[in-house]
This record gives structure tokens, sequence and C-alpha cells, in this order.
């Protein structure tokens, strides 16, 4: 098992959602975050003064899959998620221990 | 005829008493620009100052700046000073007919003036603030509103010497506009930059406002509250001509506004790539502060080209004060000064009466006068106790160090 954690564009969270349902995921987890990358924030303006957004705004979308699925999952993201200009974000893979379903007690690859 | 007579007496104390409200309701649009333009933190305190000084303004003039301005004078130079209001005209005086006779009632040219008054003084509280402490400000307020103001005001619209040397100022351009800007200039020149204004490098960061809506609603509200300020600056309403004077003066000063914004919003389109609507808010009000110099005598269209010359004023010369490490949080020395230099200047260009030496002379005049009596004032009340707020008060907001309170207690505290 392997959790996924991408962190893309805000406004590229539906078409991020569409994709992964489309090849069979069954359940993602999102959290609003803020960083920066080699993007490092931008820059704005307010009366004639600029000023630097060190953190931008973006979504943290978090999916744990069996590992046979993860090339397809990095692939959906990577495919939805791009937009070709600096700032898309990143996926990062995890080895994923454990999983349960709570309300049976299912375990492993079952509880995904 | 008497009758008409006491009915146009009516109507003009009528128009005069509402131009007056107007003009209150501008204490409003000050307000509300200025909480928009601070951050979070300083929003309480600066509501704070703008309903004290309100009231401050309103009793010190009437307690003997009326007086000064509009009293028995000792010199064309040396206003006189008594205290308290006069009585209202009697019937018998109106009715004695003549060029000498009142035609609206003594009270509302009280209530008419005392609103201006406080306009002057509003303008000082946005270039000064998020860093000065309330009672310094309140403490000068009260010298200001009492005395600085109304010498100045005795000179021209109490016929002192530049009303006789031919200085034409009708609704107050340089009266209370540059009178308030040159008062705000001396004062931030004692209190200096907001901290973080500056880089150590020398660069010039941005403090953007809490709040564009309040900012923007502000605005509308001060360009609504104009029609009072030029419009019952026309003094007289009741007969066909003054009517259409009246109605000349608002489309100008409607018109002036327009163009304002629209000069504003392109210049600072071009100069940043971007419409900043803050420039363009800046930019309606450098438009009505450039037409109250006179707001009569030109045609709509002239009336839109001088407010727009003073939208593209407005925004070279807030960059310029940024520059000079003049820090004006609102740009109230940008609008009212440097573009109510412009408007006491643009009168020349369509009243054959103005000539270029008297405007020049009551330009320098007002502004030495304010600028030198505030600064001494300005130091004083820093001498005795301090203009400004302590490092840590400044970062955690005036309005916990001077007020007790937040305005917004669910979203401070944001550091910045």
């Amino acid at each position: 098992m392997k959790l996924i954690s991408a962190i893309i564009k805000p406004f590229k969270l539906d078409d991020v959602r569409e994709a992964l349902s489309e090849i069979g995921v069954q359940g993602i987890t999102v959290t609003e975050v803020k960083g920066f990358g080699r993007q490092k924030g931008h820059t704005e303006l307010y009366r004639g003064a600029e000023y630097v957004v060190d953190f931008l705004p973006k979504v943290k979308v978090e999916a744990a899959v069996s590992a046979d699925l993860v090339d397809q999952v990095i692939e959906a993201i990577s495919r939805a998620a791009n937009t070709g200009k600096i700032g898309d974000g990143k996926i990062f893979v995890f080895d994923l221990e454990q999983a349960v379903r709570i309300r049976t007690g299912e375990t492993g690859a079952e509880a995904l | 005829m008497e009758q008409v007579t006491q009915l146009s007496y009516a109507l003009d104390t009528f128009y005069f008493l509402i131009s007056g409200a107007l003009v209150m309701w501008m204490a409003a649009g000050f307000a509300m620009l200025e909480a928009g333009l601070v951050r979070a933190k300083n929003t309480a305190e600066i509501l704070t100052k703008n309903v004290a000084l309100y009231a401050i303004a309103c009793i010190m003039y009437m307690l003997v700046g009326y007086n000064i301005m509009y009293g028995e004078a000792i010199s064309a130079y040396i206003p006189g000073i008594s205290f308290l209001l006069g009585a209202d005209h009697t019937v018998e005086a109106v009715l004695a007919g003549g060029e000498e006779a009142p035609y609206y009632s003594n009270m509302s040219d009280f209530f008419f003036q005392v609103v201006f008054v406080a306009t002057a003084m509003s303008i000082v509280s946005g270039a000064v603030a998020e860093r000065m402490k309330l009672w310094a400000f309140l403490t000068f307020a009260v010298v200001m509103t009492g005395f600085i103001y109304p010498v100045q005001g005795y000179w021209k619209w109490g016929g002192g010497f530049l009303d006789e040397s031919g200085f034409l100022d009708f609704a107050g351009s340089g009266v209370v506009h540059m009178a308030g800007a040159a008062a705000a200039l001396a004062g931030v020149l004692l209190l200096g930059a907001r901290k973080g204004k500056y880089g150590a490098n020398g660069s010039v960061n941005a403090i953007p406002g809490a709040n564009m809506p309040l900012a923007t609603l502000g605005t509308f509200i001060l360009w609504m509250g104009w029609f009072g300020f030029n419009g019952g600056s026309e003094l007289k309403v009741s007969d066909v001509g003054e009517a259409n004077a009246v109605a000349m003066v608002f489309v100008n000063t409607n018109m002036a506004a327009a163009g304002g914004v629209v000069a504003a919003l392109l210049t600072s389109r071009v100069l940043f790539g971007k419409a900043d609507l803050t420039m363009a808010l800046n930019g309606a009000l450098a438009g009505l502060v450039a037409i109250t110099a006179e707001p009569l005598t030109p045609t709509a269209l002239e009336a839109t080209l001088i407010g727009g010359v003073g939208g593209v004023l407005v925004v070279f010369a807030i960059i310029t004060l940024d520059k000079l490490k003049i820090d004006d949080p609102v740009g109230a020395i940008s609008v009212h000064g440097v573009v109510g230099i412009w408007g006491l200047l643009a009168v020349t260009l369509t009243n054959g009466d103005a000539t270029l030496s008297a405007q020049l002379l009551g330009i320098a005049t007002i502004f030495g006068w304010v600028f030198v009596s505030s600064l001494i004032v300005w130091s004083l009340v820093k001498l005795i106790i301090g203009l400004r707020v302590s490092e840590e008060d400044e970062y955690n907001g005036v309005d916990l160090a001077e007020c007790g309170l937040e305005a917004y207690p669910e979203f401070t505290n944001s550091g910045k």
C-alpha cells in the first residue's frame, strides 16, 4: 500500500478529483495549505510599491491506494494538475504500513 | 412682497442647513476611507480619532473659532477674538431690504462653517494614522480647529487681506483642503514613517489597507457630501440665477470627480501595469479637491479636465512622497495638498477675475501659516506627551494600545 500526497494548484482540484475517480481511486482527503517551492511566492503591487506574498495557497490531495495503482495515480494527477506553468506542485509517495476501516474493522488492502 | 422675502430667507436657510448636513456626512466618508486603508489592528483607533475630532472641532469652533473667523477684526491681518455664538436675525432686519439685509439664518451660517473645520481636521487623521498617540492627535485638534484654521479662514472668507488681494477660493481648495494637508505634513515630518514602511536598504514597502469595500464606500460618501461642500458654498439658491449657479456647481463637482477617477485609473495602469483601486479612489477625491476652488465658471468639460489633471497629479504625488520617506497611509497630503494647490492655480484658467499673483499669495500664505504654526504645536505636543506610540504598541496595533479593544476581535493579531 502507498500513500500518495500531491500539492496542486487549488483551481485544479476538480480536475484531479475526476481523474482519480476515473481510474478507480475510492477516496481522497483534501487540505488547504500554504507554501512555496521554486516559485518562491510572488510580488504584488499596492499604491506603486511592491510587496512579497511568501506563501501561496495550494491544495494537498492525499490518497491511499494499493501498490499496483501507484503509477496510474501519479500519471492521472500529473496530467490533471498540469498547466505547464511554474507552481503546478509536486507529488510525494510514501509506504503505507497499515490501513483500518473503522466501521468494520477490515485491515490492509481490504480497507482501502 | 414681504412674504416672498420671508420665503426666500427660509429657502436659503433651509438650503444652507441641508448642505451643512451633507458636509457633516463627509466625516463618515473620511472615517470609512481611513478605516479601509489602515491595517485591521488600527481600525478602532482611527475611528475613535475621526469621531472625536469631529466633536472637538464642533466645540472649539463654537467656543472661539467661528468668532475669530467671522467676528470683529483688529486689522486685515489680525482677527479679533470673542466667544460663543450671537443672536439670530430679526424679522425686521430681514425685511429691511437692500444689500445689507441678511438673507439666511446666522445659526445656519455657523452650522455650515463648523462642518468645514471638521473636514480640514479629518484630513490630518489619515496622514498620521497607525502610529500617532490618540491624545497627542486630539490635543492638536483643539488648537487646529479653535485657532490655526480660523485665522487663515479669516484672511480669506472672513474678509481679511487675502480676500482684499483678490485671492479666489470658492469652497476651500486652500482654506480647507491645503490647510488640512499642511497641518498633516508638519505632523508626519515630526512623527516619522510607520515601522516597516521603509527597508534598511531604502526600499519602499507596501502596507496594504485592510478593507477595500470600506475605502470605496468612504469615497462615495465623500463624493456625495461634496455636493453640499461646493453646492452650499454658492450661499444662495432662491432666484433663477442662483439656482442655475448651484446646478452648475453640482454638475462640475460631479464631473471633476469622474475625470479624476478615470485619469488616476489610467495613470496607475500605465505606471504599474495594474488598475490600483486605491489610486482610483484617491483620483475621485483629487478631482473633487481640484474643482473646489472654482466649481462655477468652468464648463462641464473643463471641470472634467481640471479633475482629470488632479487625478494624474495625485498618483505621481503619492509615489514621490513615498520616495521622500513622507509616509502618508491614505494619501491625504497628495490629495488635499498637492491637488489643492493645483485647484487654486486652475481658477485662473476659467475665472477672468483671478490673477496668478493673488492665487500664489494665497497658496504661500495659507500653507506657510498652517505649516509653521502646526509645526510649533506638534513640537510642543511631542515635548510634553510625545507623538508616537512605542514600537511594541505599534506592532500589536494601536487599537489595543490606545483603545483597549479591537475592531474585529476574531480576526486581528495577523502579525504584520
